[in-house]
């Protein structure tokens, strides 16, 4: 190897970052089922199959009403829509799953039968954030999943800083937290103390099941099963971890950089 | 009573009735396994069962020249049994856990406090080992890091930049997860089981399954074998090719860093080609795979396989012709063979101090019968040794995946396993990329778990990174952590 390498490496394979948003998305892999679609009027009378198989408690059927399913405790194992014999529930294969209120998560009724994507910051947050957002994350009673897939937007790949979000070290520094996990009781002190460290303006980015709903964890006494049940919440990202993609989508959003 | 002479024998991924299995009373179980470790054994797990009149000791423990596990427990103690850890060092968090649990005190054990245990909105840490003198100062880290990562705290000892002494405290991270197993499986354990360590799925999620399969008699078909171990292989990959990135990113070796960053997406895409999540979650459930991989899928993965191993190779040989980074890694971080096996360190860390020690190799189940695997050692247990194993397994596995791939077993992928026998312990290994995931099943008389225990590698492996840094300079702790890059959650459960 000559010291020239890595360069001549560099130049051979040229800017390797993706051309979203301006371009097309990267191709997710065809078993990679994006987020679901309820339609709670195709469900047949008297029929709770998914209800049973889900192993986060994500769907309920109510006597008398269609069925309802939380994309924010949903960890899209697809085991619902294997269950259903009346096609009800189905993979849209979309990656945007962002929103900004808790209960636009909820799937099943008439004219709600998809998420409530995200809308951007009003305009006086956007003005502070929309051209340069700081963000300290903080992973509480998480697994290192969706911390993996955080990570990543900091690789060349998706070089998240071309869009001026950054992580840094200390919340003094930060304009927001991005937390993930399940919010172990364990993690609740140090949570509290990041929040308050961070100065007013600031927001809060949930992403994953877990930081919404507890994820796998979902009723366990050692968690509290949501980012939202010590600090205010902005914008929730649902997954088992989020796809890169999922997240990217989301923080853009947010800042209102998506046409 | 008659005391036995002998530990049960059984080999990795089997069960036995749990009346089969000898007992002592305990102050004798406790010489007994410590006479079984001085004879070659390694503890894998030592772990507790309740009973009404008190609680059982149980140890776990491997000869790994003879691919043989031993299993052994003592009759039920109330209050105290002479400590392990005295004897032998690598039992001292198990006693802990044990103590934290039932409160059943280790007699003599030098360090006796909580791993885990919830103290209000925080883990009960308690007190500090603290270095005294004038010229001594504390440095105190976390549980909120700098970057991306999981909580945790460091507690330093410092003399100048020298580190005298490192206390690690974990448990920010406590889910629960051994808790809720209790009277399983439910029908959120195997999601929880992929998320003991969610970087770890296919370790945990494959042991887990084998665990389900032996109790019930039976094992997976050939060909979801062959599956798991192809996703085992990709989950190293990924994560090996990730350090190795981080490794170089923390000496300021960017052309490295920037190159296996995403490289290490490249080998994630891998496995979500394979079952559609990057992490392999819903690829494994007890009795097979959910998901196949067709003729043309396989070509295409090792299509794309190939070119992922090329661009390593070479982001990897910058890397080590690059003097600068390599005296950095160089003698940082040492921890000898000796300590190593003292402490009972597995996986990369143990074979960067030169021991012979992986579950595929000494320990095969599942496809790795039929498929062995050499193992990688390097000797010297610095974060040289430790990065140039992983090198070393990067091309291991690659090679095993090019072999693999072209040379499937026919077949099902899944097959009912049927019941959980009753009164039964089963004992799964697998070598995950960090090194020896170990999961231990005990049924009630319904087949229901009465008493599950994980242990994660990084379980034996975090006190070798106290050691490691002894007489570092702090400046060093980044690369040192790195070159271990050990699991919060799955510590914390």
């Amino acid at each position: 190897m000559s010291a020239f390498d890595p360069i001549t490496h560099r130049l051979r394979h040229g800017c390797q970052t993706m051309a979203f948003p301006a371009g097309a998305p990267p191709v997710l892999p065809d078993r990679h089922g994006g987020s679901l679609r309820v339609e709670g009027a195709k469900c047949a009378e008297g029929c709770a199959a998914c209800v049973p198989v889900c192993p986060t408690q994500a769907i309920t059927r109510a006597v008398g009403n269609p069925v309802a399913l939380d994309l924010g405790k949903c960890i899209f194992c697809a085991a619902c829509v294997e269950a259903c014999p009346t096609k009800a529930i189905t993979q849209t294969g979309k990656f945007p799953m962002a929103v900004r209120r808790r209960e636009d998560l909820l799937l099943g009724k008439s004219g709600e039968e998809e998420l409530r994507l995200a809308i951007a910051l009003d305009e006086k947050l956007k003005k502070l954030f929309g051209r340069s957002l700081r963000l300290r994350q903080v992973s509480a009673g998480g697994c290192n999943a969706c911390e993996a897939d955080v990570n990543v937007l900091g690789t060349i790949g998706w070089d998240l800083s071309r869009f001026g979000i950054q992580f840094v070290a200390s919340p003094r520094h930060a304009d927001g937290l991005l937390i993930t996990g399940t919010v172990s009781r364990n993690m609740e002190l140090a949570l509290k103390k990041t929040y308050a460290a961070v100065p007013s303006p600031k927001i809060v980015i949930a992403v994953g099941a877990c930081a919404i709903a507890g994820g796998p964890f979902i009723g366990n006494p050692q968690i509290l099963n949501s980012a939202s049940s010590i600090v205010p919440v902005d914008l929730f990202i649902p997954g088992c971890p989020p796809h890169p993609l999922t997240i990217l989508d989301g923080l853009l959003r947010l800042l209102g950089r998506l046409e | 009573m008659n005391t036995p002479r002998e530990f049960f024998l059984m080999s990795n991924g089997t069960s036995v009735p749990w009346t089969d299995v000898p007992e002592w009373p305990a102050a004798e179980f406790v010489a007994a396994t410590a006479a079984e470790i001085e004879r070659g054994g390694r503890l894998c797990a030592w772990f507790d069962v309740s009973e009404n009149s008190g609680t059982r000791l149980v140890a776990i423990i491997a000869f790994d020249s003879e691919n043989t596990l031993a299993v052994g427990r003592s009759t039920p103690v109330t209050k105290s049994y002479p400590s392990l850890t005295l004897l032998h060092p690598q039992a001292h968090l198990f006693e802990r856990e044990v103590w934290e649990q039932h409160g059943l005190v280790p007699e003599g054990h030098p360090w006796l406090k909580p791993v885990r245990r919830q103290n209000g909105d925080h883990p009960a840490n308690g007190k500090f080992f603290r270095v005294e003198g004038g010229e001594i100062h504390e440095v105190s880290v976390g549980p909120v890091h700098a970057g991306i990562i999981e909580p945790g705290h460091f507690r330093f000892q410092c003399n100048g930049e020298e580190v005298l002494h490192l206390e690690i405290a974990l448990g920010y991270q406590h889910r629960g997860v051994e808790e809720a197993l209790a009277g399983g499986a439910h029908r959120a354990t195997m999601s929880q089981m992929e998320t003991v360590a969610g970087d770890t799925t296919i370790g945990h999620a494959t042991a887990y399954a084998t665990i389900l399969e032996s109790l019930a008699g039976t094992e997976a078909p050939l060909r979801a074998q062959w599956l798991r171990a192809i996703a085992l292989e990709l989950e190293r990959l990924a994560n090996h090719t990730g350090d190795l990135g981080a490794l170089a990113g923390d000496v300021a070796f960017l052309p490295t860093s920037s190159a296996c960053g995403k490289i290490r997406g490249d080998f994630l895409n891998l496995t979500a080609l394979l079952c559609g999540n990057r992490f392999g979650r819903g690829l494994i459930q007890p009795g097979g795979c959910k998901h196949d991989l067709e003729a043309e899928r396989a070509a295409q993965l090792l299509a794309k396989l190939r070119v992922a191993l090329t661009e390593v190779d070479e982001a990897a040989e910058w890397l080590w012709e690059s003097n600068s980074a390599r005296a950095r890694f160089e003698f940082t971080g040492t921890v000898s063979a000796k300590q190593a096996a003292e402490i009972g360190l597995v996986g990369v860390a143990a074979r960067a101090s030169g021991l012979v020690r992986d579950v595929r190799f000494d320990h095969p189940a599942g496809w790795h019968r039929f498929a062995p695997m050499p193992v990688a050692v390097w000797p010297g247990g610095d974060v040289f040794a430790r990065a140039r194993v992983r090198w070393l397994e990067i091309q291991r596995s690659g090679k095993f995946l090019e072999e693999q791939l072209g040379a499937p077993p026919d077949g099902e992928i899944f097959a009912d396993t049927g019941s959980p026998a009753a009164d039964t312990l089963a004992v799964a290994m697998v070598e995950g990329w960090r090194g020896e995931v170990c999961h231990i099943a005990l049924t009630d008389s319904a087949g229901k778990f009465r008493r599950y225990k994980i242990v994660d590698p990084s379980f034996h492996n975090w006190i070798g990174l106290a050691l490691a840094m002894r007489g570092q300079a702090i400046s060093d702790f980044p690369i040192c952590n790195k070159s271990f890059n050990l699991s919060y959650c799955g510590f914390d459960l």
